[in-house]
């Protein structure tokens, strides 16, 4: 077993050497712009670009003229989220959404609401998901997107998108979805979910970074997008600039590999999530997991360990990579907005690790990660004045904190 | 983020991690922070009442490894000294010779408060002087 051990695949994935090797002769003799229509270097980059179109496409059961390439999935939630707001402006200026959406979304939305949108940010429950309920309540005359995630990146949560597509759809609202930690890990299919705009990226599904997609629906209905990037007409004119090759051939081999394996890896990380899941839980009291269970991509594992502050856990275990929801890795000094939604309390944010597992993770790897992680948080505990005013019966909730 | 070499062996040796009887005469406790800030720090002082010099100090600390490693410099720093030299301890101290970054800086404040705490409960046991310390100084059960 080799060290240190990447477990966060939510973050990004290694580009897959068979997906790398489909790229590489497109850097060097075929080189050509994908735009250039009058000769065979522009021809053959065409081909290629459109070969990567039709296996995004098959992997989300769209039709290739429905995929438009971006540099990732920021741009095109971007794309997605402004272009619906700008082109049906006339129609209304209101957009639902969720408060544990990617900030790519909730930004996006922001910036509508400066400009004089008005923005339904959802709550979600306990377990992650939004409320049907909620969302019917929310939808106004004037409601003209709802973009909800397909799946969390924090917590792995998957969202009823189906029955949220089918509330669209009934209300003739256009329904966007970021199903950048989704697609190409479950099956995810732009028919089923009624989705008429849907978010991907390369680089979380073992393609290169700066590469992304858009699903565009062309019929029932045909959605229009205010382009957000002008210039030579690219993409449909959707999205504008000379169309970057190499990723776009590695997100498409990316796209079909992960189509043709995602049944029988996806069963293989189920289990292998279950394990660390069911060995932390043999080894450790008061631990917790965030979000449902039953609706969760199966790579993916978030676990509040109470008493235990998540740096500090991320420090005794520099040799396994992992993330935390804990203020203290980021800049801002606030927990995790996400695993506040869940109503979970700021002190459990605090406590919490994103276990994101992967194509190249062993059981090896998973029993050493379980072995490293119980003892140092065994040590922390030791450590830890909640955990030993827990054990003497006090109630921390009842206690009045000094607070800076 | 990375770590100074202080700050990393505060964290993997911390120095004086436990509890004294918080019930004795001779010891003053502070508890400071909030679980929901992510920092909570248990300081405990044993004062030799004829001497005023404190014989022993112990922490506990929920939080990050810059707040485990000012906590346990702290108590480190405390051993041998008087109440006023205990007292005149600055956050700045630690922030220097543990190399704190600025988003740090809070532990170094946390474990400065928990020092102060710590001697004035102490103080306040002895009938020394009326507990001086803002109402907000100390964390306590509710009513």
């Amino acid at each position: 077993m080799k060290l240190p051990i990447y477990m966060d695949y939510h973050a990004t994935t290694p580009v897959d050497p068979r997906v790398l090797e489909a790229m590489l002769p497109y850097f060097t003799e075929k080189f050509g712009n994908a735009a250039s229509r009058n000769h065979h270097f522009g021809w053959v980059a065409e081909e290629a670009v459109e070969n990567a179109r039709k296996q995004v496409a098959d992997l989300v059961g769209a039709n290739a003229k429905e995929i438009i390439f971006t540099s990732g999935a920021t741009e095109s939630n971007n794309l997605a989220i402004k272009g619906v707001a700008e082109m049906y402006r006339e129609k209304g200026n209101h957009v639902i959404t969720c408060v544990i959406e990617h900030k790519a979304v909730i930004d996006t939305c922001k910036k509508l609401e400066k400009q004089g949108a008005r923005v339904t940010y959802l709550p979600v429950q306990k377990d992650g998901r939004i409320s049907l309920d909620d969302l019917r309540a929310a939808i106004t005359d004037k409601t003209i997107l709802i973009t909800i995630m397909t799946a969390n990146n924090e917590i792995g949560v998957l969202q009823p998108v189906a029955e949220i597509g089918a509330i669209a759809k009934e209300k003739g609202i256009l329904f966007h979805t970021d199903a950048v930690q989704a697609a190409g890990k479950v099956p995810f299919d732009v028919n089923q979910s009624k989705a008429d705009l849907v978010s991907m990226s390369a680089h979380k599904m073992y393609g290169p970074k700066g590469v992304g997609a858009l699903y565009v629906r062309r019929r029932n209905p045909r959605v229009l997008l205010s382009e957000q990037i002008s210039g030579g007409g690219h993409e449909r004119g959707m999205r504008s600039g000379t169309l970057n090759v190499t990723g776009i051939v590695g997100m498409g081999k990316a796209a079909a590999i992960a189509k043709a394996e995602m049944a029988a890896e996806g069963e293989r990380l189920r289990r292998l999530r279950d394990r660390l899941n069911e060995k932390f839980h043999q080894n450790l009291d008061e631990i917790y997991v965030n979000g449902s269970m039953e609706h969760r991509l199966p790579h993916s594992l978030n676990i509040s360990f109470a008493y235990v502050e998540g740096e500090s856990l991320l420090m005794g275990i520099s040799d396994v990579a992992v993330s935390s929801g804990s203020a203290c890795t980021s800049a801002s000094l606030e927990p995790s907005y996400v695993l506040k939604a869940l109503g979970a309390g700021d002190d459990l944010a605090h406590s919490s690790i994103r276990f994101g597992l992967g194509r190249w993770t062993t059981e090896a790897e998973v029993d050493y990660v379980v072995e490293k992680l119980t003892s140092v948080v065994r040590r922390l505990r030791e450590m830890s004045p909640l955990y030993e005013m827990v054990k003497e019966g006090v109630d921390l909730s009842k206690m009045q904190w000094v607070t800076h | 983020m990375a770590y100074s070499d202080k700050v990393v062996d505060h964290y993997e040796n911390p120095r004086n991690v436990g509890s004294l009887a918080k019930d004795d005469a001779n010891v003053g406790t502070g508890l400071v922070g909030a679980p929901e800030c992510g920092d909570v720090m248990k300081l405990q002082v044993k004062i030799n009442p004829d001497t005023g010099v404190i014989d022993d100090a112990k922490f506990k600390t929920f939080g990050c490894g810059s707040a485990i490693a000012s906590s346990s410099l702290a108590t480190e720093w405390l051993k041998g000294k008087t109440v006023d030299q205990a007292l005149a301890i600055k956050n700045t101290d630690i922030v220097a010779e543990l190399a704190l970054p600025p988003v740090k800086i809070h532990c170094s404040v946390l474990a400065e408060d928990a020092i102060k705490a710590a001697i004035a409960d102490y103080r306040k046991k002895q009938g020394l002087d009326k507990d001086t310390r803002p109402a907000d100084m100390h964390a306590q059960p509710s009513a």
